[in-house]
């Protein structure tokens, strides 16, 4: 935020100069480099049974990752990383390792002060995907068996991948025009300067025998019913295609919009094609009002406004997600919540707001009420799973889909992980574990000898094995 | 405040803090540095004849570096000095008459010639120089030529060389030692027979620093080929002080003067080896890594020392531990350690349970009321010391001497508090009237 953004009012593009939108977009954080990678490495206790890796959702061995890049072997700490995360380059990126691994660090009690592990592990990452060298892994005999992933997030990748490893033959399925999902899509521009996430997309599909299908949506282009003829198993990790309404009237004003499609659009365009109001409201306390907010203050917004219904400690965004967003100009309001959306001339020109308190396990207004001026409103209040594409046969719960610890369904030969799947906090290292697990449980499906004795299963067997 | 003028064989220094004979002592600009920045005396390096010996033009030191590049070890294969004698022997006049309150040794190392010591001498001796150290330790280059520690591996040559310096030489005579010998104590009685004043120890230890894989070449390394270099620094302390100790306690070399060298990085180090019975200390590593400034933080740090512990000059403290240092077969058998876990400063690594459970006792458990907590089984533990020594928290892992009477839950014995050891003991066979045990 260095030169001065033009102070027009209204929704404008260009409001910097232009030198300054590369420098805004970079790297939120810069990369560790050897020499610090070396010294944090060494902060590692190498603990027994670590608690940092019970705190990983993809369990990483995080004690040995660290112990080789102490031993300058940045390779074995990929390996290491990338053997339970496929996807670590990116989680590396944007897990709020304050509240996982870095939580759980013993350092924490002696000093207050855990290791570097999210750092560290991109370190890691980032050393082996420039020079990857020999492939880190190599595909098992090919099974013969065929399965559908539909969705290239982060969910349906690790479960590509892990299902390639053992030797079956995928087909990738996804809506966009680029894979990636959210890490392509739904992620603030500086947590994955550089292209990382179509970098990382490409490696995990040059393991072979993943064939990736763009622009192919579920329920519009084919049906859930046509995958289960044409293959052995299916995997859903189609994300949350919902928004949630805002839950008060709302008329098509312009500058008033999803902060998931600000965000998309953002990582998807010139940031200096991209138009941001001189004041911007941003309603909703999860990441992505915090991407959403930081991201409008980067193109040039004056005054970026979070407000969030509860108090902090309700928010989904982790305290250091909040520190970010306030360091960089973002102001975040807490209990209040949006009673309308002010409009003139077809334009947004502010929100009131109603105060709230807690009130037992809920909320309720006080009565105060105040208005904040604006000239775009970007909602992020959540997001649902549509259930319709995938057919109405698969159980639910509370509106997401049902399934067990592999991920299976309520519907044999469907498993189902990521955010679109019941039981989780939306967070991307856990849409990888769910792919992961899910791919190792597919496999041992498909691998199940046939069941003998009476005839209907074994018919039903050979039927489904030879689909 | 405690007194740090130190008296050594006659010489005469403001504090124990010699630098040792080395780059740092090679020439008149280093050596007044250090004396500016307060240095007690230099062992200036060590002298030869003339012609002067040539060094090589690729790397001379190489160094064992922790992860944030902290020098651990460090080694050399650098010569005796390069420099013309006659520049030398100026230069020490010129630095004695500038400084007459410190210590000037001069360090020699001539051919095994009676002539050629006894010239080097009378040269020495004319520049106003306080003492000699013969350099019977050098482990690299010079022993190839028959000099340095090729004289310090055979006491007789010990013996003999000393002996001619003792004769034609007023000066005070301090033998330094070589550590690349399989008993430091016969070199130390030859040069104590020719007559030696003192002797120093230890010298460096012979080493290759390590392999660049990637030439696949030893280091260091000039022109794709290395040779052996002396070790030193932090590393190789121990092996210091144990031959200090060696020393002090055998029998026909007991009370000569010591001074001890080897890794003496902080004030810490140095009282060590004066405790063990040095009566100066000399420093190389930690003044070729951190510069001459540290003599105000090792003259500070030891005079705090000597402070809290009431001892008025350096003298009270020499070889106060020196009794502590015994045979194995000298240890109380009776006596019983336990380890104990502060757990209000546990982090709960667990480090002290891996070891423990991987190759020691398995006495350290992982749960206590069914949380992540390490706790000693005092049933199981011997007090080795494994899981103090590598706790990462100050503090935290002690061990707790049992007291007389108290039950040792691993044996079942009562703790006795008489003292009983192997000699007694009716497992040895050598045995021949055992005591009373438990």
């Amino acid at each position: 935020m260095g030169s001065p953004a033009t102070r027009a009012g209204g929704i404008l593009a260009g409001r910097l100069d232009p030198a300054d939108y590369a420098r805004h977009f970079a790297d939120a954080r810069a990369p560790l480099t050897r020499a610090q990678a070396l010294i944090e490495a060494e902060r590692c206790y190498y603990c027994y049974d670590a608690p940092c890796i019970s705190a990983c959702p993809t369990a990483i061995d995080i004690p040995s990752f660290i112990q080789r890049i102490a031993q300058d072997n940045p390779r074995g700490a990929a390996h290491a990383i990338l053997e339970a995360n496929p996807l670590g380059g990116i989680c590396a990126r944007v897990c709020p390792t304050e509240v996982l691994c870095e939580q759980a660090c013993v350092r924490n009690a002696s000093e207050d002060k855990p290791v570097e592990i999210g750092a560290l592990q991109r370190y890691a990452t980032d050393a082996y995907f420039a020079q990857p060298g020999a492939p880190l892994f190599t595909r098992a005999a090919a099974s013969g068996k065929r399965v559908a992933v539909v969705g290239a997030g982060p969910a349906g990748l690790a479960c590509a991948h892990g299902l390639a490893r053992r030797g079956h033959a995928v087909v990738l399925l996804d809506a966009r025009a680029k894979p990636g999902g959210l890490n392509e899509y739904g992620i603030a521009a500086y947590k994955t300067a550089g292209d990382f996430a179509q970098r990382e997309v490409a490696w995990l599909l040059s393991i072979g025998g993943i064939e990736l299908r763009q622009g192919q949506a579920l329920g519009r282009d084919f049906t859930l019913e046509a995958l289960l003829g044409g293959f052995d198993a299916v995997f859903l990790g189609v994300g949350l295609a919902g928004v949630n309404a805002l839950g008060i009237p709302v008329a098509p004003l312009a500058g008033l919009r999803d902060a998931v499609d600000f965000i998309a659009e953002l990582r998807q365009s010139d940031p200096a094609r991209v138009a941001v109001g001189r004041r911007v409201v941003v309603i909703g306390g999860g990441m992505t009002a915090i991407d959403a907010a930081v991201q409008s203050r980067l193109l040039g917004a004056e005054e970026v406004t979070i407000v969030y219904r509860r108090g902090p400690q309700a928010m989904a965004a982790s305290t250091a997600e909040r520190e970010w967003a306030q360091t960089r100009g973002v102001s975040i309001r807490h209990w209040a919540t949006p009673k309308e959306i002010l409009g003139e001339a077809g334009s947004v020109r502010g929100v009131r707001f109603a105060a709230t308190a807690p009130a037992g396990a809920g909320l309720e207004e006080t009565g105060e009420q105040f208005t904040l001026e604006a000239d775009m409103v970007l909602c992020a209040i959540g997001q649902a799973y549509v259930a319709e594409p995938a057919g109405t046969a698969l159980a639910l719960r509370a509106g997401r889909i049902a399934t067990d610890d592999e991920g299976r369904t309520s519907q044999a030969r469907v498993w189902a992980g990521g955010d679109c799947r019941h039981g989780g906090r939306d967070l991307t290292v856990e849409a990888v574990e769910h792919g992961k697990r899910a791919a190792v449980s597919i496999d041992r499906f498909l691998r199940a000898p046939p069941v003998p004795a009476v005839p209907a299963p074994v018919a039903v067997a050979q039927e489904r094995a030879g689909g | 405040m405690a007194e740090l003028h130190t008296e050594f064989v006659g010489i005469h220094s403001p504090n124990p803090f010699w630098l040792a004979s080395a780059p740092p002592t090679d020439k008149e600009f280093n050596v007044n540095r250090a004396f500016e920045a307060g240095w007690g005396g230099v062992v200036w390096k060590t002298l030869g004849e003339d012609p002067p010996v040539v060094n090589v033009n690729g790397p001379r030191y190489a160094a064992l570096l922790g992860p944030d590049r902290r020098v651990i070890g460090f080694n050399n294969i650098e010569l005796i000095t390069d420099r013309p004698l006659r520049t030398n022997l100026e230069e020490i006049g010129r630095v004695k008459r500038r400084w007459p309150d410190r210590a000037m040794v001069v360090s020699l190392m001539v051919p095994m010639q009676q002539e050629a010591w006894r010239n080097m001498l009378a040269m020495v001796e004319d520049t106003g120089a306080d003492g000699i150290e013969l350099n019977f330790g050098c482990p690299h280059g010079m022993n190839e030529r028959g000099m340095g520690s090729a004289v310090g591996q055979v006491p007789e040559y010990i013996e003999r060389v000393t002996a001619w310096c003792k004769q034609y030489s007023r000066l005070p005579t301090i033998v330094k030692l070589t550590p690349n010998i399989t008993d430091v104590r016969y070199p130390a009685r030859a040069a104590r027979a020719g007559g030696a004043d003192a002797v120093s120890l230890i010298n460096t230890i012979n080493s290759i620093m390590g392999v660049d894989l990637e030439r696949l070449v030893m280091l260091p390394s000039t022109d794709g080929l290395g040779s052996h270099g002396g070790y030193c620094g932090p590393a190789v302390k121990p092996i210091a002080l144990n031959m200090v100790a060696e020393i002090g306690r055998d029998a026909q070399t007991a009370g000569l003067p010591i001074s001890g060298i080897g890794g003496i990085t902080t004030w810490r180090d140095a009282a060590e080896f004066i405790a063990l019975g040095c009566g100066t200390v000399q420093v190389c590593t930690a003044a070729m890594v951190y510069g001459f400034r540290i003599i105000g933080d090792l003259c500070d740090g030891l005079r705090n020392y000597l402070d809290a512990h009431g001892c008025a000059s350096v003298a009270d403290l020499r070889g106060r531990a020196l009794p502590s240092v015994v045979d194995w077969n000298a240890l109380n058998l009776n006596h019983v350690e336990k380890a104990v876990i502060n757990q209000a400063s546990c982090i709960r690594c667990g480090r002290c349970h891996a070891v423990c459970e991987d190759t020691a006792h398995q006495a350290i458990g992982t749960t206590q009321d069914g949380e992540r907590r390490f706790v000693v089984r005092e049933e199981d533990c011997v007090g080795c010391n494994l899981c103090v020594a590598i706790c990462p928290v100050p503090d935290t892992l002690s061990l707790r001497a049992l007291r007389p009477g108290e039950v040792d839950a691993r044996t079942g014995l009562t703790v006795s508090g008489t003292y009983a050891n192997w000699t007694t003991h009716p497992n040895n066979p050598q045995c021949t009237t055992p005591g009373e045990w438990r």
